[in-house]
């Protein structure tokens, strides 16, 4: 009976049954140790709950809906990053621009012209901001406000957009697989190997991997995260064209492509002095420091489709 | 409730509240300080955003009783920018220059204290850049002096100067924060009050 469920609303039930088993298992551990404090864990999966509700209902009803949705995450993450720069009365003119680039580039993705949604931001965008930058006759700074702007451009607008590409990918041949569905792959995997890297990493975890950067990933965590993760990958191969063995070695890529995703953006609050992006998520900080896996791991799986399935 | 409440309330329904919360991702420290009651609320000043902000603090069947005090010369330079602003943030526009018996903005201030109404004041008297809090005038202790029983609420605006500073016309989206001090009186005169008011935001801006 299950199969004959779309396949969206097959991993809406996936879903659903892990979120109601986490719950459930703290509900649990409260009852064997009352005395113990679960605050942070709760407030962490309400938040999983309201978020996958979030998702779920964007990508779920149509892609105008689920392209705006996109557009605000970028936009949102771009935000974030803006703030904690140290921007420069000169940068007012071309940051108005910045901003103005996470529409347009919804606009060539929902328009599905792949050629310029590939090159608007990497050529055009970075061809255009340092002449409107230099308009403004300010020489001190000049270098650091462009090059600070176009990185926050890449990973958040450019690199975020991926998921919206992703989206827009036609059906596979013969198989489950559309856009809607791959997608729902890597966001899968990519929160699953976050989530199960901190499990990890808690229960585990000895050995710190970078603690120059990001004093909580461990050896312990990283491994036992991304094998976990790669096997439970193995539930949702419905979802893609994949091999089994294809579809572990994709999550394993996915998940260390995520993994250097969330340590650049550690390295990144590290440089501007704070512990999260802002207070968006309770329990899991701003934005970014929820999406900062995917801004890696997005663009790695759809060039990886693209190169071998389409 | 008059035509022009309901232009008001309507555009900050609408626009304006829609704006702070999704655009500008307004943050609120220290709401549960703001009082039932007519108050006189003292900030520091960066941007056209600041009244915004403020005014957007507010319940909006509270809006109409809060006026943001502002200069003629610069709100009231013509008819449009005028009812403009006399419409949507129904400002109690003062005289910051050749003041007489007749341009006296205490009077007014007082009055509309009087009838219920709560002030919104930037005694730095202009919008600065954003960095040093500039020297308070001496306006607002001579209100606070007058009117000892109204409760002064210190206010600190952040990133405002950044998102639209004086002189642009298309915020960039900082996320900007309003963060509310407690209520206070503010006994003593003249100097002592200003003196006290620029310690009471710059606290807040230290936070």
């Amino acid at each position: 009976m299950i199969n004959q469920l779309d396949p969206v609303w097959q991993m809406g039930l996936i879903v659903l049954v892990v979120l109601v088993f986490s719950s459930g298992l703290v509900a649990l551990m409260r009852l064997v140790r009352p005395q113990g404090d679960f605050s942070e864990l709760i407030s962490r999966i309400k938040a999983w709950w309201i978020m996958a509700g979030v998702f779920f209902g964007a990508i779920g009803v149509n892609n105008r809906i689920s392209l705006v949705f996109f557009g605000f995450l970028s936009f949102w993450a771009l935000k974030e990053y803006i703030t904690l720069l140290k921007t420069r009365t000169a940068d007012h003119r071309a940051l108005v621009w910045a901003f103005l680039s996470v529409p347009i580039q919804y606009y060539w993705v929902g328009t599905n012209w792949y050629g310029m949604a590939i090159i608007f931001i990497p050529v055009y965008m970075f061809l255009f901001l340092p002449v409107r930058l230099l308009l403004a006759r300010e020489t001190a700074g000049f270098v650091a406000s462009a090059s600070q702007l176009q990185w926050g451009l890449m990973a958040f607008v450019f690199g975020l957009s991926h998921l919206a590409l992703l989206l827009m990918l036609p059906a596979i041949e013969n198989t489950n697989a559309n856009g809607r569905t791959l997608l729902l792959f890597l966001v899968f995997v990519v929160e699953m190997s976050d989530v199960l890297q901190f499990v990890w990493g808690k229960t585990l975890g000895r050995h710190k991997i970078l603690p120059a950067i990001s004093p909580n990933k461990t050896w312990e965590g990283f491994l036992g995260g991304i094998i976990s993760t790669s096997l439970a990958a193995l539930l949702i191969r419905f979802l893609t064209p994949f091999t089994p063995l294809e579809t572990v070695g994709v999550a394993l890529l996915l998940t260390i492509a995520g993994f250097f995703g969330g340590a650049v953006m550690s390295a990144v609050k590290r440089d501007f002095g704070v512990k999260d992006f802002g207070g968006l998520i309770p329990g899991h900080g701003g934005m970014l420091d929820r999406v900062d896996s995917l801004c890696y791991s997005a663009p790695v799986f759809f060039h990886y489709l693209r190169f071998f399935h389409y | 409730m008059t035509a022009r409440d309901l232009v008001q309330l309507i555009f900050f329904a609408l626009v304006l509240r829609p704006f702070l919360t999704l655009f500008i991702g307004l943050r609120v420290r220290g709401r549960e300080h703001l009082p039932a009651g007519p108050f006189i609320m003292i900030a520091n000043h960066s941007s056209h955003l600041d009244t915004v902000s403020l005014l957007g603090l507010f319940p909006l069947r509270r809006l109409s009783r809060i006026r943001p005090v502002a200069a003629a010369d610069y709100f009231e330079r013509n008819v449009l920018v005028s009812l403009f602003s006399k419409t949507l943030f129904n400002i109690l526009p003062i005289s910051r220059k050749k003041i007489t018996t007749d341009t006296n903005p205490l009077p007014r201030m007082e009055a509309a204290l009087h009838a219920g109404q709560s002030l919104i004041l930037f005694p730095e008297g202009t919008r600065g850049s954003g960095g040093e809090l500039a020297h308070f005038h001496s306006g607002a202790a001579h209100l606070i002096e007058k009117c000892p029983g109204v409760p002064v609420v210190p206010v600190y605006l952040v990133n405002m100067g950044r998102s639209l500073p004086k002189g642009e016309w298309i915020p960039v989206p900082f996320f900007c924060e309003v963060r509310i001090g407690l209520p206070q009186k503010f006994p003593g005169h003249g100097r002592e009050i200003t003196t006290a008011l620029e310690t009471a935001v710059r606290q807040l801006r230290d936070l």
